[in-house]
């Protein structure tokens, strides 16, 4: 039992010391899944911000995890190949350069979002769950669809995005990277969350009428949110592009919608570190029960299962004393 | 061309009475009981797998198509006496939650004992082959059984639920939930029979779709995303919505994947801009009637 602002220190603490130490005794493979698990909690950060703080249930970000990774593929293929991408009026050429690379996955994400979001947005409760998983299945159909960009194959990377000053090949410098944006993801929500916009968002959540009442547009609100959290799932899109070396239309998938979810779910809604705390436990899971039994995920189910009827707040749930609050 | 294009309306139709089966199920359990359901796609699968199994044992495809039915709505009952009574005071992330996590338990499950090569059904000796329709055309006669099974089921659930005293129970549950159960219905079982009901229209349409593609882990849940689309379109909780969404749906992918590339390659020379539109389609019309009318065709006014 501990304050949500110790666990919340606790577990970003661990998950540096983890990957830092692993890389000391030389054990490159932990470092990656500690990556891994970095990158899965970003995801679930921006999830959470539209699910937890918004109230506004997609079951769609697959689509923004997808585009933020196909941004980083097609750059990356146009780099490889020497071919622009437009020769017109401006000459745009591919890079592997993460400081281009992660503002444009950010924007097209935020792009795609704002689409989804104000069609989705026209609608609430289980209609609003419905669309999300549609659309979201409508872009892995249109990657699938996509022949100039690999159509069901994907794309291969053949040498990771470089950035400034960092060799991004080792795996620790590209760990403190992933967990350098996993920090500022944490740090962006945590403020929002506590300026007059993230307030208001908590609010509408609670009581939509009220919000309208005092002359705040609850709809705008959810829209900036869901855009804002379409751009952070991007960007982790975007590393995970890096991360592998290789894009294909499964990072579109439902199913990653559902493990996007299940982060957060199992971390715990709402609560800032919840995510991390969810995709720790995922990859940890992942790695243990995946290397005992081929079929893991039907465990991964039972516990989802258990989870969503007996211990509704995740784990961060039960490891804060204090139940009821829901931002730091 | 034109004898072409009549079969690719036949094969819109032939998907679109499929999609129905699925949506009639998922649109009546949420309008009775409020429940949004993702493991309705696994019970689609459960069906197909029953179907599989006994017609390798049997040889029997008639048999296996009342397999299908049984099992899935066995499976059904099973799931809803454990898991889904649980969920329908709960809020729809939990009934998202719990049901996803009945995809992954139903996927593994079903992966551990068929294993992960996909199963064939064989369409029986007397409905395999063509029919010569008028015009000149012919088609696949198992595919025409399907449009008349599909109508047939349409058909027999519109007299059910307006004709039969269960059927008014279920308007009635769709309406007052409370008032229903102050009635003396008992409304627990009422419940079970709609669900099981659902889960069986979904598995039949599992073995149906099974026999024309392949049965495998995972064929559920394109169909359910699919047939969320139909209700989005046709208008949650009806079933007339859910038909003439399934059909609309069925129509507009089907001609679409045939028209769109051909248009394409007449307007830029590559069927590729076709091909990309037409797998996004469905979800194209599924915006614009969000655009025109939020709550669906045959959904209430807004």
């Amino acid at each position: 039992m501990m304050s949500e602002r110790n666990l919340t220190l606790v577990v970003w603490l661990t998950l540096m010391v983890f990957a830092v130490v692993a890389n000391m005794i030389g054990e490159a493979y932990w470092v990656t899944l500690a990556t891994r698990a970095a990158i899965f909690a970003l995801a679930g950060v921006g999830l959470n911000l539209a699910l937890g703080n918004g109230g506004m249930i997609s079951f769609g970000h697959a689509a923004y995890f997808g585009i933020g990774g196909y941004v980083v593929g097609i750059l990356a293929t146009h780099a490889q190949n020497y071919m622009p991408i437009y020769d017109g009026w401006v000459l745009i050429a591919g890079t592997q350069q993460m400081l281009i690379t992660w503002p444009l996955a950010i924007i097209i994400g935020g792009l795609a979002a704002l689409l989804v979001g104000s069609l989705c947005l026209r609608t609430d409760g289980a209609y609003f769950i419905m669309i999300t998983l549609a659309f979201g299945q409508m872009f892995y159909y249109f990657a699938i669809s996509w022949s100039a960009y690999g159509g069901e194959d994907g794309m291969s990377i053949y040498v990771r995005g470089g950035f400034p000053g960092l060799n991004t090949l080792a795996p620790l410098p590209f760990f403190l990277l992933s967990f350098a944006l996993l920090t500022l993801g944490l740090l962006v929500v945590r403020t929002l969350n506590k300026s007059p916009f993230g307030l208001a968002l908590n609010a509408v959540r609670f009581s939509p009428a009220r919000v309208e009442t005092v002359g705040i547009s609850s709809k705008r609100l959810k829209l900036i949110a869901f855009v804002i959290s379409g751009m952070i799932t991007a960007l982790a899109g975007a590393l995970f592009a890096d991360l592998n070396r290789y894009v294909s239309p499964a990072m579109f998938s439902w199913t990653i919608s559902g493990e996007i979810m299940i982060f957060v779910i199992l971390g715990g809604v709402a609560r800032l570190i919840g995510p991390v705390l969810g995709a720790i436990v995922f990859v940890a899971l992942e790695e243990t029960l995946g290397g005992l039994s081929e079929f893991w995920h039907i465990y991964l189910g039972i516990l989802l299962l258990v989870i969503v009827l007996f211990a509704k707040g995740g784990i961060a749930g039960v490891l804060i004393k204090k139940k009821g609050a829901t931002n730091v | 061309m034109t004898s072409l294009l009549i079969e690719q309306i036949l094969n819109g139709l032939q998907l679109g009475v499929m999609l129905f089966l699925m949506a009639a199920g998922l649109t009546l359990v949420f309008g009775v009981m409020g429940l949004i359901n993702l493991a309705h796609g696994s019970l689609f699968m459960v069906g197909a797998f029953a179907a599989a199994f006994v017609a390798n044992q049997t040889g029997s495809y008639l048999l296996a198509l009342i397999a299908s039915a049984c099992a899935a709505a066995l499976a059904g009952v099973l799931v809803e006496l454990v898991v889904i009574r649980r969920l329908y005071q709960r809020d729809h992330l939990d009934q998202v939650l719990a049901t996803f996590a009945l995809i992954l338990i139903f996927s593994e499950g079903t992966r551990m004992v068929f294993g992960s090569f996909p199963l064939y059904l064989n369409i029986p000796e007397i409905l395999s082959g063509p029919i010569s329709l008028p015009f000149g055309i012919e088609y696949s006669l198992f595919r025409l059984v399907l449009i008349a099974i599909g109508l047939i089921i349409a058909f027999g659930l519109y007299l059910l639920i307006t004709r039969t005293r269960i059927g008014i129970q279920i308007q009635a549950g769709e309406s007052d939930r409370e008032m229903i159960s102050a009635l003396g219905v008992n409304i627990s079982f009422l419940y079970t029979l709609v669900f099981a009901m659902g889960a069986g229209l979904a598995g039949l349409a599992g073995a149906l779709v099974g026999t024309l593609q392949s049965v495998e882990v995972g064929m559920g849940e394109p169909v359910l995303i699919t047939a969320f689309v139909v209700i989005v379109v046709g208008g949650i909780g009806s079933i007339q919505g859910a038909l003439v969404g399934a059909i609309l749906i069925g129509l507009v992918q089907t001609l679409g994947a045939y028209l769109l590339p051909i248009w394409s390659t007449a307007l830029f020379g590559s069927q590729d801009v076709g091909s990309i539109l037409s797998s996004m389609i469905i979800y194209i019309l599924m915006a614009l009637v969000l655009l025109i009318r939020p709550k669906g065709l045959m959904g209430g006014a807004t």
